[in-house]
């Protein structure tokens, strides 16, 4: 990666949806270390514009996404290990284990479940089924994921709904150990984030 | 293949094992659907066991299929229901090869359970026992293109409204062949013939489908 190259660079994306249109000609840039808020009303296209650079299936959208230099439409696998995508939803399988529901991902991804989950708070849960989890506590589980092995892209879609204070320190601590270490973090939020000298991008 | 998409595609295998032994009732769910139906044929048509020579084969292929579709609308539906779907996009794996993996997961959970209830199936329909090798052979070819097509079908129709009704129209008359060829198998096998044109023309059928849908319903996936 060449100096001063930024971890994203969005180039005129659009993004339509019927035939409303939720945004287009967007374009932006988060260096190494850097953070972006998406903010903006309801419906106002924060989790269509994650999705999109995610380079998850959108209904219809133009523009480029180029992560450390590359396209992401030329190699979609590659492009996917680079990231690391929080959806609003926690997609965790009631059925598993907190441990098994965050090996799986380690299976496909690398990395170790359980400083993953110390990370969160979750290593006394680890043997609970998914299905005895509070909100607050599924949510910390699919934040775990972002412990496993390390990418450069962390795409947050309302990384802290239905936190509590000291799980939202945690994150704080874990996003800024992801920044020093030369990640660089997209979080949609309504909510105020730990996220030092993060700028922001109103949709 | 290399080892990472190897491995990956383990995990997922691994994982669908997991959650059906966890959940088990909708393999028990499409195991009893299947003896069931089986059972029903004797009610329908008497007890004269020349009829049941004539039926039985085909009885055993549409009520082995007709069980292998009921999970298939959950495939993928519940993995997009709770999110689980983009996470499996961005495994890094290939579509196709993350649509293989859920194929051969589903013949895994329900396939197989269904030619292990072959023996009942067969008993009930009087079958000769000296058939009975040779149906479970044609059940496990036929449940194996079920699956591959079936998964297609789901690719398709996930997101889809009346997806569930949608899916058995869709896969079903694909299906056709392998209720064809797994019958005559069994009434050749039950009058004492050799069953192996009739299976190798099933597994000609399998090989075909088993690089293809996958591919097209990893297709299917990236276009939802």
């Amino acid at each position: 990666m060449a100096a001063g190259q930024p971890i994203l660079d969005v180039r005129e994306l659009a993004c339509i949806r019927g035939d409303r249109e939720i945004f287009a000609g967007l374009s932006f840039t988060v260096p190494a270390g850097g953070a972006l808020l998406l903010t903006g009303a309801n419906g106002a296209g924060k989790s269509s514009l994650l999705r999109v650079i995610a380079g998850l299936p959108v209904p219809a959208a133009g523009g480029e996404v180029l992560l450390e230099g590359a396209p992401a439409s030329t190699d979609p696998a590659g492009h996917a290990l680079r990231l690391r995508y929080i959806s609003s939803q926690d997609a965790l399988k009631p059925a598993l284990t907190v441990a098994e529901n965050l090996a799986f991902y380690a299976a496909l991804w690398g990395g170790q479940v359980t400083p993953a989950l110390e990370a969160l708070g979750l290593g006394a849960l680890a043997s609970l089924p998914g299905r005895v989890l509070s909100t607050g506590q599924r949510r910390r589980l699919a934040l775990a994921r972002l412990g496993l092995a390390p990418v450069r892209l962390w795409l947050l879609d309302e990384p802290s709904l239905g936190l509590d204070v000291a799980s939202v320190a945690r994150l704080g601590d874990l996003m800024a150990r992801h920044r020093a270490g030369g990640g660089a973090i997209l979080a949609a939020t309504h909510l105020p984030l730990p996220l030092p000298d993060a700028r922001e991008l109103k949709l | 293949m290399n080892a990472s998409v190897f491995g990956g595609l383990l995990a997922v295998l691994g994982r669908e094992w997991k959650l059906a032994l966890r959940h088990p009732s909708d393999t028990l769910a499409a195991v009893l659907f299947f003896v069931l139906v089986a059972a029903l044929f004797p009610f329908g048509v008497g007890p004269a066991p020349e009829t049941f020579s004539r039926l039985a084969p085909g009885a055993l292929l549409a009520a082995a299929l007709l069980a292998a579709l009921l999970p298939l609308d959950r495939l993928f539906g519940a993995e997009a229901e709770d999110g689980s779907l983009d996470q499996l996009l961005l495994s890094g794996l290939p579509r196709g090869v993350l649509a293989a993996a859920k194929a051969l997961g589903h013949w895994l959970t329900t396939g197989v359970p269904l030619i292990a209830a072959t023996p009942i199936a067969a008993a009930m329909l009087n079958l000769p026992v000296e058939a009975w090798g040779v149906a479970m052979a044609a059940l496990a070819l036929a449940t194996a293109l079920l699956s591959l097509l079936g998964t297609l079908g789901a690719a398709l129709t996930l997101g889809a409204r009346r997806g569930g009704v949608l899916l058995p129209l869709l896969v079903l008359p694909l299906a056709i062949p392998a209720v064809i060829f797994g019958a005559a198998a069994i009434e050749a096998a039950s009058a004492g013939l050799s069953a192996a044109p009739f299976l190798l023309l099933l597994g000609a059928g399998v090989s075909i489908a088993a690089p293809l849908a996958p591919l097209a319903a990893g297709a299917a996936l990236q276009n939802d």
